[in-house]
């Protein structure tokens, strides 16, 4: 016979072995990744250049050839950026977004935030070079295809909302509506009302309302809500007056509702001459089922990260185009576009402002907006048609009803009464154990695999955990994550401590807020020279 | 030396025509950890109710109002770098800044330490 | 419809489990009027996948492409060459499907990220700390105004002549509805900037004084004495980078002692995407970080004493402070700034400042064959990679010439400063890496049978 020589004798797994530390800190997969200031180095690149330059006459960077001179401008001190080769780059942020959740990699409840899945074709159409490489400046000739896609969607959003125009440029949510109060601020004025100061938010609304209000120059004040989780009509009729100036409304708001009494609220603020401003952050949940335009909206930002499915990227970029009323339009920001009848399109800059668009507010940012947003949102929406995209606001409005339904036994769900919910579902602390509240809750679903839900949002109920599932979530993944937070909520109410002390299984345990409030290390700094520093 | 409290959880010590301002135990209990103090300058003045200060806990960030009216003579410098103070003695060494009043008068409207106790019970 | 997950069954069990007859019950809440009761009139139907590329190629194919002409655009976006990887990295899901990383336990790598990317941008900019990103360049210099205004309580902000039109445009934009004073003045085109008339200008009621570097004609001059006469008034200096590149080479605004220096960082990883998505640079002295706006990533420990990464001093941010916030914005340009540092990352010290080199040469050779065209006149002998010529007529007309033989010439002054008779000659000029000397030669060979 023949001995296997190797040694290596297949033998049955054993169970329940107690793991010593690593002395990488890595635990299998989970792998611990330093920074690139500590494994980088200044004298390592991995770029190649097609050639090096050849040194400029005159003292290093100094004198060229037809005399232009960097002079005492040279840099000279070390900069202190880092190099890494092309592998170790490739391995460094491998490992980092190891360490992050996405949609990609499972359910992502965050309420108000709309994760749903990014599909990957709009990531190939936004990389097209005929979109990707061009340059903001070209001659508008060389760039039909572009405005094209500009004017498209700009079409979409109109009649998706029903609404009379749309300013395209604004960056981001928070930047559109900052948009939308400055064309209400510029109707004011033209109006010769600029002394309407006041803007009412109901206190449900996001942070973002009152500061973008403030930041205009109005004053703020609050809107109670209603039992129910509406906005007090009746509150909100009362003080409206001629120092009013807008009433900015999220709807379906924040608590998931539909505000019922929308275009009774619109045609009271109408009445006194003032604007209703409407928080478009939640409509996924009624797209291609309610036009705000027939609630009698004059502006809304539209999160095209939210509705319209391009990433969110770790926090941003966004896109926040508003959608006006034929009131607002006209002193909406520059530039946008226009198409002639020979299907000629044109960019109206300040140059032809004054022909075409003289009430213009002005300009919101350097260039066009967030072009490769917009490439990305229309291939979305052509994706859906009318018919889809009525269906996404459906089967989001029926997720979110479906986790209500199923939950509203097991955590305190304040408005289960109010009616159907929306595209989220709003549950609060309530009937935790003393001591526990939905950070144990959020930290639990984080061990069960979970992307918590959005936490103490918003401020009108204690503790809020809210939850929007969105279109993108199967049958079986609700019924998963139902299942889990029951279990996690139902160790709350119990009092398991393990929770607070959760998450166990995660890259990083809680992180220490405080310290990393009380003294910021906003930047690296070499440990070495601190040291010597000190 | 007479200690006298506001709706808003500050206090002020008053000794002849010089007030202590900080806050209360029991609103440091709510803010949680402070992690930031913005104290007033020198010689800056301060109607009744005015924002004096702003204290910042890692979620939150609050307004202090004076209590009283008054000239701002100095701020407890110590919170720049341990804001912690306000947390570990708010009632003593955590107090926010010190000021000349100029109508005693306002002390009036303050409530006393056992009614400060029975309104904080109620809350 | 490839999107949605939900069968029919399914939907009908779970309509079952709410106790709803149809979908319709869920929309009671909505006035009747207001109910759509099918999909929108005039608007296509769902599509295949094939169908939506068609359409999208067809549309991109309009556009005259960057890459397939000899290309000069720059006036604060810049074409460069991005790796590979870098691309590849960003669209790793779970970089580009996270959300902002307010549960840090499981956003690790988006906040290690932003740490690193807010270190390189510091050393960069030359200053002692920066943000996590704006925007863009232009809100980013707006959103400095705005810090300037609050840390010096003075409402009058001086704007170079120099700084970029559109930046200018969105800066007046917010002082309508802030009440900011704006001083603003148009460039001439000459060879210096116009330093000593700003260090002219500064008196005790100036917030802050802004100047970009290099200038909108590429000119670039010496900082120092303009942040002396600026701290000697107790103003700010905000310095404005619209093209990171010249960073290494030239020295950085921080340590000219800037207060506060902004930029776009599109040129890093970014692409130029007909003006966005970009990503705004954002860094300040270390004293003023309270009143930066944007988020900031801080270092901190767990509750194992591991080092880990949080979004901090949030208390400045307007989810908290609502009204009192230092400013509304609420994302930042996470992807972007991801792009930007690992590009950064890929060119390490050595690669940018070889980048910035052959940058700076080439366009030094370019400026040089471009004024031999009989009449074009250099207007900046002192620049980083972007110039500005003098044509013998209106550089408009001449640029939309050359785009019809498929040369894309650069940005005519024309084009920037609408009805300045006395700019509208003038054209500015970019050269990078991606600039060949056959591109420079086709473009000085057509300007030559253009200006015959």
């Amino acid at each position: 016979m023949s001995i296997n020589a190797s040694g290596w004798r297949p033998e049955a797994p054993v169970a329940g072995g107690k793991a010593s530390p690593t002395v990488t800190g890595n635990k299998g997969l989970m792998l611990e990744e330093a920074l690139i200031f500590e494994i980088g180095d200044s004298e390592t690149t991995g770029v190649d250049f097609a050639s090096s330059p050849s040194p400029l006459r005159g003292a290093g960077r100094g004198e060229g050839p037809s005399g232009t001179s960097l002079g005492s401008l040279a840099r000279t001190a070390p900069i202190g950026l880092p190099g890494l080769s092309e592998p170790e780059t490739v391995r460094h942020y491998t490992r980092l977004s190891r360490q992050n959740y996405g949609i990609d990699l499972g359910f992502f409840p965050l309420g108000s935030c709309t994760m749903k899945h990014n599909p990957r074709l709009n990531e190939k159409m936004a990389r097209l070079p005929g979109f990707a490489d061009i340059h903001p400046l070209q001659p508008v000739d060389t760039v039909q295809g572009a405005l094209g896609v500009i004017n498209e969607l700009a079409v979409w959003l109109t009649k998706l909302t029903g609404m009379y125009g749309v300013a395209m440029s604004p960056k981001a949510g928070a930047h559109g509506e900052l948009c939308g109060i400055l064309c209400i601020k510029a109707a004011l004025e033209a109006r010769g009302e600029g002394h309407r100061k006041v803007v009412l938010v109901p206190e449900s609304a996001h942070g973002t309302n009152p500061a973008t209000a403030a930041f205009a120059g109005f004053t703020v004040e609050d809107i109670p809500a209603t039992a129910e989780g509406r906005v007090d009509t009746a509150a909100l009729k009362a003080r409206l007056g001629p120092d009013v100036a807008a009433v900015m409304i999220t709807n379906p708001n924040t608590c998931g509702l539909f505000e019922r009494d929308m275009k009774a609220i619109s045609d009271a603020v109408h009445a006194v001459g003032a604007y209703v401003y409407c928080d478009g952050a939640n409509f996924n949940a009624i797209v291609g089922r309610v036009r705000p335009g027939d609630l009698g909206i004059d502006a809304m930002h539209i999160n095209l990260h939210k509705t319209f499915s391009t990433p969110h990227g770790g926090g941003g970029p966004g896109s926040g185009p508003v959608v006006l009323s034929e009131a607002l339009a006209p002193f909406g920001p520059l530039p946008f576009t226009a198409r002639y009848e020979d299907g000629h399109l044109a960019l109206i800059e300040e140059e032809t402002a004054g022909d075409e668009h003289p009430h213009t507010f002005g300009r919101m940012t350097a260039f066009h907006g967030q072009m490769g947003m917009f490439t990305r949102a229309l291939t979305y929406i052509l994706s859906h048609g009318a018919d889809g995209l009525r269906q996404v606001s459906e089967d989001a409005v029926l997720n979110a009803n479906y986790i209500l339904r199923s939950l509203e036994k097991t955590l305190d769900a304040p408005f289960a009464g109010s009616g159907p919910c929306m595209h989220e579902a709003l549950f609060s602390d309530n009937g935790l154990a003393d001591g526990f509240s939905t950070i144990d809750v959020a930290k639990g679903l984080i061990d069960e695999g979970f992307h918590p839900m959005t936490m103490y949002f918003p401020l009108v109920v204690h503790g809020a955990m809210l939850i929007e599932p969105t279109e993108t979530e199967s049958k079986a993944a609700l019924d998963q994550f139902i299942a889990a937070l029951r279990s996690v909520a139902e160790r709350a109410k119990a009092g398991d401590i393990s929770l607070k002390s959760a998450p166990h299984f995660a890259p990083r345990s809680r992180l220490d807020e405080t310290l990393a409030a009380r003294k910021p290390v906003l930047v690296w700094k070499d440990p070495v020279l601190a040291q010597a520093a000190e | 030396m007479s200690r006298y409290f506001t709706e808003d959880h500050e206090w002020v010590d008053v000794d002849g025509d010089v007030g202590i301002v900080g806050i209360t135990e029991y609103a440091q209990s709510q803010l949680g950890d402070i992690v930031f103090v913005d104290v007033p300058e020198e010689g800056k003045e301060l109607a009744k109710g005015d924002e004096a200060a702003v204290v910042e806990s890692v979620k939150a960030a609050s307004d202090v109002y004076s209590p009283v009216s008054g000239t701002v003579i100095d701020g407890n410098a110590a919170l720049a770098d341990t804001p912690g103070l306000v947390n570990e003695d708010p009632e003593g060494d955590g107090w926010f800044f010190k000021l000349t009043l100029s109508d005693a008068d306002e002390l009036n409207e303050l409530m006393d330490e056992v009614a400060y106790q029975a309104f904080v019970a109620k809350l | 419809m490839r999107y949605l997950p939900l069968t029919q069954s399914d939907r009908e069990a779970m309509l079952g489990v709410i106790g709803a007859a149809s979908i319709d019950d869920l929309f009671v809440d909505v006035p009747e009027a207001a109910r759509l009761d099918g999909p929108i009139h005039d608007l296509p139907m769902h599509a295949s996948e094939m169908a939506v590329e068609r359409h999208m190629s067809a549309l991109a194919r309009k556009n005259l492409t960057a890459g397939e002409a000899p290309f000069f655009l720059g006036c604060g976006a810049y074409r460069h060459h991005v790796p590979a990887s870098v691309d590849h990295l960003i669209q790793r899901g779970e970089f580009l499907t996270a959300y902002t990383p307010y549960q840090p336990e499981i956003a690790q790598g988006t906040l290690q990220m932003l740490f690193e990317f807010q270190t390189q941008v510091a050393r960069l900019l030359g200053t002692d700390v920066a943000n996590a990103s704006m925007y863009d360049g232009s809100t980013a210099c707006w959103e400095a105004i705005g810090m300037a205004r609050r840390i010096t309580k003075r409402g009058k902000a001086i704007l170079s002549s120099g700084l970029h039109p559109h930046y200018v445009s969105v800066a007046k934009t917010m002082a309508k509805f802030t009440g900011d004073v704006l001083e603003t003045a148009t460039p001439s085109l000459s060879a210096d900037t116009d330093l000593a008339t700003l260090i002219a200008a500064i008196d005790k009621d100036t917030s802050c004084v802004v100047v970009q570097y290099p200038d909108i004609l590429g000119r670039i001059a010496d900082l120092t004495p303009l942040a002396d006469a600026c701290h000697a008034n107790k103003a700010l200096l905000i310095a404005v980078v619209t093209e990171p590149v010249a960073l290494g080479a030239i020295k950085a605004p921080g340590e000219m002692d800037a207060d506060i220096v902004v930029g776009e960082g599109q040129s890093l990883g970014v692409g130029l995407q007909f003006g966005g998505p970009y990503v705004g640079l954002f860094g300040c002295k270390e004293k003023y970080v309270r009143q930066m706006p944007g988020r900031l990533c801080g270092e901190t420990l767990d509750a194992d004493g591991r080092r880990g990464f949080v979004l901090t001093l949030s208390t400045r941010e307007q989810h908290i402070r609502r009204e009192k916030a230092t400013s509304n914005i609420c994302t930042n340009s996470g992807l972007c700034a991801l792009a930007f540092s690992i590009h950064m990352t890929l060119l390490g010290e050595k690669g940018l400042r070889t980048l910035a080199e052959i940058n700076h040469h080439g366009a030094v050779a370019a400026a040089a064959r471009l004024s031999q065209v009989p009449g074009v006149e250099l207007v900046t002998p002192t620049f980083f990679n972007e110039f500005t010529l003098k044509l013998p007529q209106e550089a408009r007309p001449v640029v939309r010439s050359l785009a019809e033989r498929g040369i894309l010439a650069g940005v005519s002054l024309g084009r920037l400063y609408p009805g300045e008779a006395s700019l509208a000659n003038g054209l500015v000029v970019a050269v990078t890496e991606t600039t060949s000397a056959e591109d420079v030669e086709t473009l000085a060979a057509a300007l030559e049978e253009i200006l015959a």
